[in-house]
């Protein structure tokens, strides 16, 4: 396991920790500053978090619960690994799935384990902006990092998101409030658009609001793409969006005419009607603009390290999530080799679950199925679908006992600093665990049906 | 009397809080069983601010209590709840081969129940 060099001072019980990282979002903010009552285990102060930093860190105790557990009774971490690997090298089709809220390092090891077993591997992705990563691999995408929007962007265009409650700092890091090499006047340098269905807690912060009618958003942004383009748009499109000709057309204007703009996006776009066409909509109308100016539009992403798990499955199988090993090379095929879609048609006979909890979050005819078949789950907390499960690991938390790598929502990889030791082992040491022991097992069953294809050779 | 509304589940700061804590306590549950609907649909309704409601999907129904929303801040026709068990048993199981359900502009049937 990678260590980070520690960047702690210690005064009696007290440590501080500096450059530690929040891992609760896609922001992935890596200036915190830890207090830690090392004997009463526990984070006294967390400098720089916001609400739901502060929650994470100051709510953080090692709960005393059993290392784990089996068919819901206590056993060792060695039994529970035991139980595992049977379960998954007896499996005709097994998935793992999450992994958005644990290391990249564990999350390569969850791919060799798949890949090994030739099942599925899926992330939590496919559940958010998986439609972004189809459309991507379609249309391509107008990048950069939050570090160069921060510094550069003075046109900033919120869609579908509400990053006041789901990424509180933001604003405040990247790209409103946010002092910029270029934008030394930080709110005043930018202008701030914010389109959506409702009046969001994000609203209060934008120069412009524009309300786009529920389920209209591919129109509204087929119709700027046609304004961009100087293309004739019917006049009744404005029925259907609820969005006036004069406040696309500004807004048109505003975009060609900024020196460097920007389109976030969020799950209002891709998990709605229209999905990966809404994704591809708001893609391509970022990269039509780079005709008139420089433009960007990237997707917000909501957990810690979604997109290191995009980006650790996409370097080793070629694919983001949804992907099948079972003719021993990577196949990507959403909507046969996503999550919800194995679990509500009865697909997948054994699933393990990394960091996750679809059994508060998934649909009900896919959590009937978990409640059917062997599952496994690996989370620091007792969740919904631990208490389905056949095989709960308790685990420590990254980014608090557990060192790493994640990745922040515009790719860029932060290391992960500690502040506390857990009694309890990491992802990643499990999954090495089952890794091992799945491999004696698919050793043994070969060698066991070569003995019997010889004996029936003989006879 | 029935209607049927949109209803689109989203993140709140007090939803996300909660989860942190505990999904199983007090404040993560009532952060996830209020949904917000606008004040003239209510009116129209006959619902109050804290009564109960059925919402019904083409795939599942749960009771959340509800609570007014200035029209400014959501149309009428429209309802928002944060993300957690209830919307999960609303959101469809299809994902027209995308992987996706849809989960964000839910067709639901409005119920009141107390
Ligand atoms: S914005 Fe996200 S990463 Fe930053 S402190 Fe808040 S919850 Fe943590």
């Amino acid at each position: 396991m990678m260590r980070v060099a520690e960047k702690a001072k210690s005064e009696g019980n007290i440590k501080i920790v500096e450059d530690a990282t929040c891992t609760f979002c896609g922001c992935l903010c890596d200036d915190m500053v830890l207090t830690v009552d090392v004997d009463a285990k526990k984070i006294t102060k967390a400098k720089n978090a916001c609400v739901l930093g502060k929650a994470l860190f100051l709510n953080y105790e090692e709960e005393d619960r059993p290392f784990a557990l089996i068919g819901g009774k206590e056993a060792t971490t060695a039994e529970a690994v035991e139980e595992a690997a049977q379960i998954l090298a007896n499996a005709r089709f097994p998935i793992i799935y999450g992994m958005s809220d644990t290391t990249c390092e564990t999350q390569r090891k969850a791919v060799g384990l798949m890949d090994m077993l030739g099942g599925t591997i899926d992330s939590t992705t496919s559940v958010c902006h998986g439609p972004t990563g189809m459309a991507l691999q379609g249309v391509g995408e107008s990048t950069a990092t939050l570090g160069e929007i921060k510094n550069r962007a003075d046109l900033v265009i919120y869609w579908g998101g509400n990053p006041a409650e789901s990424l509180p700092r933001h604003f405040a890091r990247y790209a409103v409030t946010a002092k910029g090499m270029y934008t030394p006047n930080r709110k005043k340098d930018r202008t701030i658009v914010n389109i959506d269905v409702r009046h969001t807690k994000s609203v209060p912060v934008a120069d412009i609001f524009i309300q786009v009618k529920p389920g209209a958003d591919f129109e509204l942004l087929w119709a700027l793409r046609a304004l961009v383009k100087n293309r004739h748009v019917d006049p009744n499109i404005e029925k259907k969006t609820g969005v006036s000709m004069k406040t696309m057309k500004d807004l048109v204007e505003r975009m060609k005419n900024c020196r460097y703009g920007v389109l976030f996006f969020g799950m209002g776009l891709t998990m709605t009607r229209g999905r990966h066409f809404n994704s591809a909509a708001i893609l391509s109308l970022g990269s039509d603009l780079n005709e008139y100016t420089h433009f960007i539009a990237t997707p917000m992403r909501g957990h810690g390290n979604v997109t290191g798990a995009d980006t650790v499955v996409a370097w080793q199988t070629g694919y983001p999530f949804g992907v099948n090993f079972s003719r021993g090379y990577p196949k990507f095929n959403p909507g046969e080799f996503t999550a919800t879609d194995m679990f509500v048609r009865g697909d997948a006979d054994a699933g393990l679950i990394l960091a996750s909890d679809p059994g508060s979050n998934f649909t009900q005819a896919a959590v009937d199925h978990m409640k059917k078949i062997p599952m496994i789950v690996l989370d620091p907390k007792y969740t919904h679908t631990a208490k389905l499960a056949r095989v709960a690991f308790t685990t420590a938390h990254y980014g608090i006992n557990v060192p790493g790598t994640a990745y922040r929502s515009d790719g860029v990889p932060i290391e992960l600093r500690t502040c506390l030791d857990s009694k309890y082992p990491s992802d990643e040491e499990v999954i090495t665990a089952i890794y091992r022991r799945v491999e004696q097992l698919l050793i043994a069953k070969k060698r066991s049906k070569g003995a019997n294809n010889k004996r029936q050779k003989a006879a | 009397m029935d209607k049927t509304m949109i209803l689109v589940p989203g993140r709140t700061t007090k939803q996300g809080v909660g989860l942190i804590d505990s999904k199983f306590k007090k404040d993560y549950r009532e952060a996830t069983t209020t949904v917000e609907i606008n004040v003239e649909d209510m009116a129209r309704l006959g619902l109050e601010d804290g009564c109960k409601v059925k919402l019904r999907s083409a795939d599942g129904v749960v009771t959340v209590k509800c609570t007014g929303r200035r029209t400014e801040d959501l149309p009428p026709g429209l309802m928002f709840i944060a993300y957690g068990p209830p919307t999960s048993k609303l959101m469809g199981k299809d994902t027209a081969a995308s992987g996706m359900p849809l989960s964000k502009h839910l067709e639901v049937e409005l119920k009141r129940v107390s």
